[in-house]
């Protein structure tokens, strides 16, 4: 039996090889200008020109087959075929920037040295271009004795020859496959890397001065005072985007959501059906759906940022503070992609090289504040802090979101300063990396990007929340009070909440918080959907909508209660996903134990401090 | 002689070639770091960035690529500044 040929996609970091691999395949894997995008294999599937099928696989970027961190582990694995239960490649292709040949070719010549029939794809040729760089790819082919294709993987150039030439290099009686022998893996690299020069000099055929756009750019991106002022500049805009672009839309959203538990209501007769529907179902997930239009805009910004290439600028500007507190530079790329969510940017953390190193940006990484926690700020920020200006632009209501995501930064790096010195004592990985050159944001990456960070909520909204809505309406529900008693006090979840009550009522917390911590354990979102739910179920005859919700809310909660709630959220690790990510990427339930309970105990603290300094203030 | 001058101390713009790197001053996978990134005798850098005065990282130059380093790591590489 003949199993599909296996075709590997390697190179080194930010080559364009996850770009090439969309191209190929019609996959939507994520792309971005940074070192370190990818951090797992992702298999596609690939037509050749003469019908064949193939398994091509993109792979993590690397600088060599000596791996340095978890993700080159797994390059150097499968291109060696030493992954277990993994066969080896029937052909690489090779990816290099054209545009940094000198030391793309170096690995090049390490792969081109295993053996396997290799296909070099001369990508970038159009930043070559615009560096003033013109190649000779047959000559370079020449010295390398292997096909080079000039492509441009994000303007599907080149695509049919490398094709082409694969349909060639795959020869189907390939039963008699030697396993690679490894002659110049053990050559070293600075002899690789002579040897790279000088063929990359040998096939530049002229080289123009040309103003260097990255250069000018850095000179303000990377400027001890005007650098980090930008990058303020950039997050704040960030934060007041998602507090003020997104009213209008939301409105939208939340008007239709009014308008179909009003015709639910008025088409169904009064059974609990009708609750389920309108109380449970509508009440709480809509809720939650309100907040697409903001999570969308906090994406876009992130998308932004990674497509263009300053994620590493911001890093450097961020390697002193992260240096104080003993993490790698390199960190601050997840730690901002935990903005959007921690999971990935838990994952992207296998490009950190030192294991403690790393593990401390793990257990720090659900401080950063994520999208989840948006609607639980939103709502109780919107319902109880004051909508006015504290200064032009900018509102006393995006000033204590802000305030929020820069708690969670703080505690962030006293955490890390504390865990370094303790648990996770050892050296620093330091920061040492490549820049990438600017580019302008390709708006259908941001565009596909969006889309599926969209589907992804809209199914967690449909599935997890929906499901946890569903249990606390049941919950919620039954008994039914007799006259006199609130439903949600009478109720199994009111029971429960209550018993939870005598824990966090020392930190201010109310029954209608107690009820909603369970569910938040879910998803943070489904904290506002249980809210929501409860109140419509306490009060089936207000009217609908996201102002109702508002109203009950400063109606039932003092401010020293509302801040108190905030605070527990910038810390409490109220999210399963996180939890399973932490256990999968520390291999035990060790660390991720740890998380949470050191996150709970912060969570506690902090909300109680913020409760009983709120009510010492009078406030 | 003139005294050994540093990446680090190499002033901003100021083209130079690498003329010997302290491998002993490095770390074992900080060094492999470096060689992978193209760090060689005889090899063309510039400074063109520091994050701050005194601290922070610097980036330069190194071939076509830019890079970041911590001033430790650029204090182990020596190098000798050419004529513009
Ligand atoms: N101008 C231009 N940009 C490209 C080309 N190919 C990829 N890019 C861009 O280069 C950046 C890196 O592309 P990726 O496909 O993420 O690179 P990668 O090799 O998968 O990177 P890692 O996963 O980090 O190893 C992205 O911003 C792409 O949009 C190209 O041919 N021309
Ligand atoms: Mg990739």
């Amino acid at each position: 039996m003949t199993s599909t040929p296996l075709v590997a996609l390697v190179g080194n970091p930010n080559a364009g090889k996850s770009a090439l691999f969309n191209a190929l395949t019609g996959a939507r894997q994520k792309v971005g200008n940074y070192p370190g995008v990818t951090v797992e294999r992702h298999s596609g599937k690939l037509v050749l020109p003469d019908g064949r099928i193939v398994e091509l696989v993109d792979l993590p970027g690397a600088y060599s087959l000596e791996p340095s961190s978890p993700d080159e582990r797994v390059t150097r694995d499968v291109v060696t075929g030493a992954q277990i239960g993994e066969r080896l490649p029937d052909a690489l292709i090779v990816v290099v920037d054209a545009s940094n040949l000198d030391n793309h070719l170096r690995f090049a010549l390490q792969l081109i040295a295993l053996g396997l029939p290799v296909v070099v794809a001369l990508n970038m040729i159009d930043l070559a271009a615009r560096d003033g760089l013109t190649l000779d790819p047959v000559k370079l082919s020449a010295e390398l004795g292997v096909p080079v294709i000039p492509t441009v993987a994000v303007r599907r150039r080149g695509l049919d020859e490398v094709k082409a030439t694969l349909s060639g290099l795959i020869v189907e009686s390939a039963a008699i496959r030697l396993r690679p022998s490894d002659p110049a893996i053990g050559e070293d690299i600075v002899t690789l890397q002579r040897r790279a020069r000088k063929i990359a000099l040998g096939a530049t055929v002229s080289e123009a001065p040309v103003r260097r756009w990255t250069h000018a750019l850095d000179a303000v991106a990377l400027h001890p005072v005007w650098g980090v002022l930008l990058l303020m500049v950039i997050l704040f805009t960030m934060f007041q985007a998602v507090f003020s672009w997104a009213t209008v839309p939301a409105d939208a959203i939340s008007a239709g959501i009014a308008w179909a538990q009003e015709s639910i209501r008025a088409t169904l007769p009064d059974t609990p059906l009708r609750s389920l529907l309108t109380d449970g179902l509508l009440a709480g997930v809509g809720a939650v759906i309100v907040f697409l239009p903001q999570i969308l805009i906090l994406f876009a910004f992130i998308l932004v940022l990674e497509a263009s290439g300053y994620m590493v600028r911001a890093a450097f500007l961020m390697d002193r503070v992260m240096a104080s507190v003993g993490l790698s530079g390199r960190a601050f790329i997840p730690l901002l992609s935990s903005f959007a969510c921690a999971v990935p940017g838990i994952m992207a953390t296998r490009t950190i090289e030192d294991e403690k190193d790393r593990l401390t940006t793990i257990l720090i990484a659900p401080l950063m504040t994520c999208s989840a926690r948006l609607p639980v700020y939103t709502l109780v920020i919107g319902a109880l802090i004051p909508d006015r200006h504290v200064l032009p632009f900018v509102g006393l209501q995006g000033l204590v979101m802000f305030a929020l995501y820069i708690m969670g930064l703080v505690g962030a790096f006293v955490v890390a300063l504390v865990l370094r010195r303790t648990v996770t004592a050892g050296v620093s990985s330091g920061f040492m990396m490549e820049m990438p050159k600017y580019q302008m944001p390709r708006l259908r990456d941001v565009a596909i990007g969006l889309w599926s960070r969209a589907e992804i909520f809209l199914k967690r909204a449909g599935t997890t929340i929906a499901l946890t809505i569903v249990l606390l309406w049941v919950l919620a529900s039954y008994p039914v009070a007799p006259a006199g008693q609130k439903q949600s006090e009478y109720s199994i979840a009111g029971r429960i909440a209550s018993g939870i009550e005598v824990v966090v009522r020392p930190i201010g917390f109310n029954h209608d918080i107690a009820l909603a911590l369970l569910p938040a354990m879910a998803a943070r979102e489904a904290a506002v959907g249980a809210i929501a739910t409860v109140y419509s179920i306490d009060n089936p005859d207000d009217p609908r909508g996201d102002n109702q919700l508002r109203r009950n809310l400063q109606a039932r909660w003092s401010l020293p209660t509302a801040l108190a709630f905030l605070m527990w959220f910038v810390f409490a690790p109220q999210c399963i996903s996180t939890i399973a990510v932490t256990r999968r990427e520390t291999n035990g339930w060790k660390w991720p134990a740890f998380m949470v309970g050191y996150l709970f105990a912060l969570a506690y603290i902090a909300a109680g401090a913020t409760y009983w300094a709120a009510i010492g203030l009078g406030l | 002689m003139k005294p050994p001058l540093s990446l680090e101390s190499l002033p901003q713009r100021q083209c130079a070639t690498v003329a010997t790197i302290d491998w002993s001053h490095l770390s074992t996978p900080e060094a492999r770091r470096l060689r992978e990134l193209g760090f060689d005798e005889g090899v063309g850098v510039e400074v063109l960035h520091r994050a701050s005065l005194g601290k922070g990282p610097i980036a330069c130059r190194i071939g076509r690529m830019t890079v970041a380093l911590r001033r430790a790591v650029a204090g182990a590489i020596f190098v000798s500044p050419v004529a513009q």
